[in-house]
């Protein structure tokens, strides 16, 4: 059977999806919760494996157009893969730290990432759909885990409602493009000749069901409370992973079934873009949580996703998909930090004055947190800076030059607030001793790890932007319909 | 025969009271209920398009996106029932934890 051989392409999905019920069979027959943790380790590092084989492979459709695969489907699949896996890695000590290390929230993320896997190869309505959805149910739930918390269940009820809320948007915009191109398959839809009403009401709310996902300005306002709420190894789970396979689908979407209309919606794109920079960049500045500061930075990094993707060309997907690669460590990094300081019983360590002295008290930890930090400024040699700086240059080519500037004016502007959290554990006494325990030698050798990827990939992204520029030809349409860029 | 339209007048009809119930109700369950109205009234929609045109898929979509909005109330009724074990209450303008 010609499918069954095409089941080896999404591999990695079937990896994950078997794994989550092994966990969960597990932790239904053990009370012993490391070996849930072992167990989603061991599976999401062997999925990780053959998703990044996959990526030098040729690119191709499999089960009659419903999935791509190689390419950037391969790409984002490792992208998620890996920061799920690192997530999970920094999971345990937090968990165990609040007394809720239970094994079905290892289960409950292998379930999430699996919808994820699947978004991302997605090249139907249907698979896009179903890939978000099993992505979202399964996140509502990691959101609202410690149920005891009420902040975390309000962030929980939140983020449900207007999830839902989003997913009819998103829904009503399949139906009305399915209604109006006659097809599910995205690369049918771009067929689509003389475009009506139904076509572009389609498309508009299936950019609001996106711009909701990935927390766009002005459909972001749950991600603050949802990033705050939730427990923090979760929330950096939802930053990173669910935001780059988001972001990946909308790339599908963008450069297999719209690429012959973009110059309706580069504006579009580019306006979201502006918005969501200098709102989430403002908002930051005066946040003093550093969990909802880091919230608002990541709906700032949204906006500058954006105007790659308004340019809408092949370097400037390649630039996002570096940019994602990128945002994902720093990302991680900068949660784990947080998730460290956070968990220490008998005292509320979210806000940034709590930060003072601890880069004297914890040498290695300060270095680590500062990394990330400079990198989400984006300052050279990090990765942060590449991945900026090829998204701009890439918009600037596509004569983007006035949102471009916007850009690098709103990265000026989060240069405070970043750099906050190290004067603050630099430069200001610490107020009082708290005990803290030392972090478990699994911790911090992940931190080491993601921060040496962030200086390798800053100082020499060459290999990888040469992988990624193969995977979007081969994934968007853009070359084989002789799209110039 | 009834037309095209009059089904699609139907199902956005449907979606724009649910949206309104969205925004403007302050009862949680209510409020779930106005979204489950959203993607119901959208597979009338699937459902028209899917016959007139004379192609299954989006009849199959329907059928996902009824599994969909069961297991979104699984979740969603659960994590109602949690708010109210902790809040005494499903009024959302009393779920007020996390503002800016």
């Amino acid at each position: 059977m010609e499918s069954t051989a095409e089941l080896l392409f999404i591999l990695p999905a079937i990896i994950v999806a078997i794994g989550g019920v092994l966990v969960m069979m597990i932790d239904a027959f053990s009370d012993d919760a490391d070996k849930s943790y072992w167990t989603a380790t061991a599976v999401l590092g062997l999925a990780l494996i053959f998703s990044i084989r996959d990526m030098f492979i040729p690119g191709g459709t499999a089960f009659h157009d419903m999935m791509v695969y190689g390419g950037i489907a391969a790409y984002g699949g490792s992208v998620v893969l890996f920061g799920t896996f690192l997530c999970v890695l920094l999971s345990r000590d937090y968990l165990k730290a609040i007394g809720y290390h239970f094994g079905e929230m290892y289960s409950m993320i292998l379930f999430a990432t699996t919808g994820m896997v699947i978004l991302v190869g997605a090249n139907t309505l249907i698979t896009l759909f179903l890939g978000i959805e099993t992505m979202s149910v399964a996140l509502y739930v990691l959101a609202g885990f410690i149920k005891k918390d009420k902040a975390g269940i309000e962030a929980a009820l939140k983020y449900f409602l207007l999830g839902a809320f989003a997913t009819g948007f998103l829904l009503y915009g399949i139906a009305l493009l399915y209604g109006a191109s006659g097809s599910i398959i995205l690369t049918d839809i771009a067929a689509t000749e003389n475009q009506g009403v139904l076509f572009w009401m389609g498309v508009a709310m299936l950019f609001v069901g996106f711009f909701f996902k990935i927390s766009a300005v002005p459909f972001h306002m749950w991600t603050p409370d949802v990033y705050q709420g939730a427990p923090t190894n979760i929330t950096a789970y939802m930053a990173t992973a669910a935001k780059a396979a988001t972001i990946v689908a909308f790339i599908l979407v963008l450069g297999r079934a719209l690429y012959a209309v973009q110059s309706e919606w580069t504006t579009v794109l580019s306006t979201i873009a502006v918005i969501t920079m200098i709102l989430g960049n403002l908002i930051a500045l005066v946040q003093d949580n550093i969990k909802r500061m880091l919230a608002y930075s990541s709906i700032a990094h949204v906006g500058y996703i954006l105007v790659g993707l308004a340019a809408g060309t092949a370097t400037a997907y390649s630039a996002v998909m570096y940019y994602i690669f990128a945002y994902t460590l720093m990302n991680v990094g900068a949660f784990g930090v947080v998730a460290y300081f956070e968990k220490q019983k008998g005292c509320d360590f979210t806000s940034v004055e709590n930060y003072a002295g601890l880069g004297y008290k914890f040498p290695l930890l300060g270095v680590l947190m500062s990394i990330f930090m400079f990198s989400l400024i984006g300052v050279p040699p990090f990765a942060g800076f590449i991945g900026k700086y090829l998204v701009f240059s890439a918009a600037i080519a596509e004569g983007l030059t006035a949102t471009v500037i916007v850009a690098a004016l709103a990265s000026v502007v989060a240069v405070y607030y970043y750099l906050r959290v190290v004067i603050y554990m630099y430069m200001h006494e610490a107020k009082e001793s708290y005990n803290f325990v030392p972090p478990t030698l699994a911790f911090t050798v992940t931190l080491t790890i993601i921060a040496a990827l962030i200086l390798y990939f800053g100082i020499i992204p060459a290999g990888l932007i040469e992988v990624i520029t193969n995977g979007v030809s081969s994934s968007t349409m853009l070359e084989a319909n002789g799209i110039s860029y | 025969m009834i037309a095209l339209h009059w089904y699609l007048a139907l199902s956005a009809v449907l979606f724009i009271i649910g949206v309104v119930g969205v925004l403007t109700r302050k009862n949680a369950i209510v409020i779930f209920m106005c979204a489950e109205l959203m993607l119901n009234s959208v597979n009338i929609t699937l459902v028209a398009f899917s016959a007139h045109l004379g192609d299954v898929h989006g009849q199959i979509l329907v059928f996902f996106s009824l599994c969909v909005a069961a297991a979104e109330a699984a979740v969603g009724l659960a994590i109602i029932i949690a708010i109210f074990r902790n809040n005494l209450s499903v009024d959302i303008t009393r779920i007020n934890l996390l503002r800016w």
